[in-house]
């Protein structure tokens, strides 16, 4: 997938069977897919809480810009770089 | 006085839950060991949702529901609630026959991640002969169906032996007509029934060259499409896979009986000891139990393992293989080209492969020892 897919009016979420979830013993958030499992740190997981299926990705930029009292314009790169890769790997829709 | 520092182990990842060894198929291939346990000895409902709340608190992530038939359970829709209640991902593991629309749905409803259906061939004539099952074909088909429609992922599984490999793009073909994501292209795993057919099953080496490339063409081709994971037949290859990751590394595997086995063949080892989840917690038996620890790391290799720099890559192979083929669960696998017998399971491989008519089928069955009076 091509980094232009992450257009503001996208509407990322987490594909069924793909969850995200907290692991007590590695103390760290974890992306599940059928066999696979993503360490993935504190700040994606926040962002892809936001990944609901509802929200465009310009609303999860700019409330993620607002969690960190950033302008979206710090984030935004970020955040879409993110989430190109992570629907390359097939855990994310976008 | 420092306290004496506690060998790092790490965290297992994935329990493979063998909640039956029952099994309405006869896969000729089957890796269930020839001596099945029967249902009077399988672990009741309470001790397997137990068995999950200790994953869990151990680390586990992800739990194959297998067997045997893992619907066959009646208490199939409870356990994998119990999964999703503790937060472990669930991953049925199942050859669809006895799996009605119903079931499905609950078990859906119940919190269901992902399910794999296993294919024995590309056809009916295929599949339901290496099956030994008349109609599993459509059953299949029509599983996949509901599992699709139900929007949960489905993989795919093709065990490929002689009587398929012919059949590999053609099963390619039947993973993206069924809507599958990803696709198993698992050559076989000579363990238990798999063994004692593995006159029956090995096949040719061109045959497996083919196949390989009918899969590395595929996989380009339906990019975006087809996720095709394969493992390459052992004995044609020139290093051996990492059994489970590491023995005692990233996996548990429970039996229907509740034996904890660091592998699902490793009962075939004859002289390790394994803990029962009956009299034992999950954590002490990852920890300490003698089978676990048996072949965990590298200290107990042979130098020509502990000295090369794959060590921590393939872990020394299968253990069980080394037992099988080089009598001695210490050596190197032979399956390893550094392995001084693998010239000879290559020979034997080849004219096993070579035989013009391979012997019949040794189907799967409860003996008669191990079948349960009527009820
Ligand atoms: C033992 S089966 C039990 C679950 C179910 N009865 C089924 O066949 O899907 C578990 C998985 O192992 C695969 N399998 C069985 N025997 C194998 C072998 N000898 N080598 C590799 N994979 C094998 C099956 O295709 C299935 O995906
Ligand atoms: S591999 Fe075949 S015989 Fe073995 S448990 Fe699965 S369906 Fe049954
Ligand atoms: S010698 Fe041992 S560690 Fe090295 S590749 Fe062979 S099996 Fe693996």
């Amino acid at each position: 997938m091509k980094a232009d897919a992450a257009t503001d009016e996208a509407v990322p979420r987490l594909p069924r069977g793909v969850k995200l979830r907290f692991d007590q013993v590695r103390n760290s958030w974890m992306l599940l897919a059928p066999e696979r499992a993503f360490q993935i740190d504190e700040a994606a997981a926040g962002i892809l809480k936001l990944c609901d299926g509802e929200r465009t990705l310009a609303t999860v930029i700019a409330e993620t810009a607002a969690a960190y009292n950033e302008a979206p314009s710090v984030v935004d790169a970020d955040i879409r770089a993110m989430l190109v890769d992570l629907a390359n790997k097939r855990v994310l829709e976008l | 006085m420092n306290a004496p520092r506690p060998v790092s182990v790490p965290a297992p990842l994935g329990l493979l839950a063998e909640l039956t060894h029952r099994c309405p198929l006869k896969c000729p291939y089957c890796s269930n060991p020839m001596e099945l346990d029967r249902r009077s000895v399988e672990l009741d409902t309470e001790t397997w949702k137990r068995v999950f709340t200790e994953a869990a608190a151990l680390g586990v992530l992800h739990t194959h529901l297998s067997g045997g038939e893992p619907t066959a359970r009646r208490d199939i829709v409870e356990l994998t609630r119990h999964c999703a209640e503790v937060g472990i991902y669930s991953n049925l593991i199942t050859s669809g026959v006895g799996v009605s629309q119903d079931l499905l749905t609950r078990l859906v409803d119940a919190g269901l991640d992902h399910v794999q259906l296993s294919i024995q061939g590309a056809d009916g004539a295929v599949n339901d002969h290496v099956a030994g099952y008349r109609g599993a074909y459509e059953k299949k088909r029509e599983v996949g169906r509901w599992v699709v429609d139900a929007g949960l992922p489905l993989t795919l599984n093709a065990v490929i032996h002689r009587g398929n490999i012919h059949q590999v793009g053609d099963l390619v073909g039947l993973a993206v007509a069924m809507g599958a994501k990803r696709l198993e292209v698992a050559h076989t795993q000579y363990y238990g029934w798999a063994y004692a057919n593995r006159a029956a099953l090995m096949p040719a080496k061109p045959d497996v060259d083919r196949a390989i490339a009918i899969v590395e063409a595929a996989r380009t081709r339906l990019e975006g499409t087809l996720v095709i994971d394969m493992v390459i037949p052992d004995y044609y290859a020139k290093y051996p896979k990492a059994c489970s990751g590491g023995w005692g590394r990233r996996s548990i595997n429970v039996a229907p009986s509740g034996k904890a086995l660091p592998c699902h063949a490793a009962e075939t080892i004859p002289h390790l000891e394994f803990w029962n989840v009956r009299e034992h917690s999950l954590r002490d038996i990852w920890l300490f139990s003698p089978a676990f620890t048996a072949y965990r790391g590298t200290d107990w290799m042979p130098d020509l393992c502990r000295t090369c720099e794959r060590a921590e890559i393939d872990w020394g192979g299968c253990r069980c293989q080394a037992l099988a083929l080089a009598g001695d669960a210490a050596a190197t696998d032979p399956a390893c080209h550094k392995s001084p017998l693998h010239h000879k399971i290559v020979a034997l491989a080849e004219a096993e492969a070579v035989t013009a008519t391979p012997p019949p089928y040794q189907y799967r069955e409860m003996t008669a020892r191990a079948r349960e009076p009527v009820e």
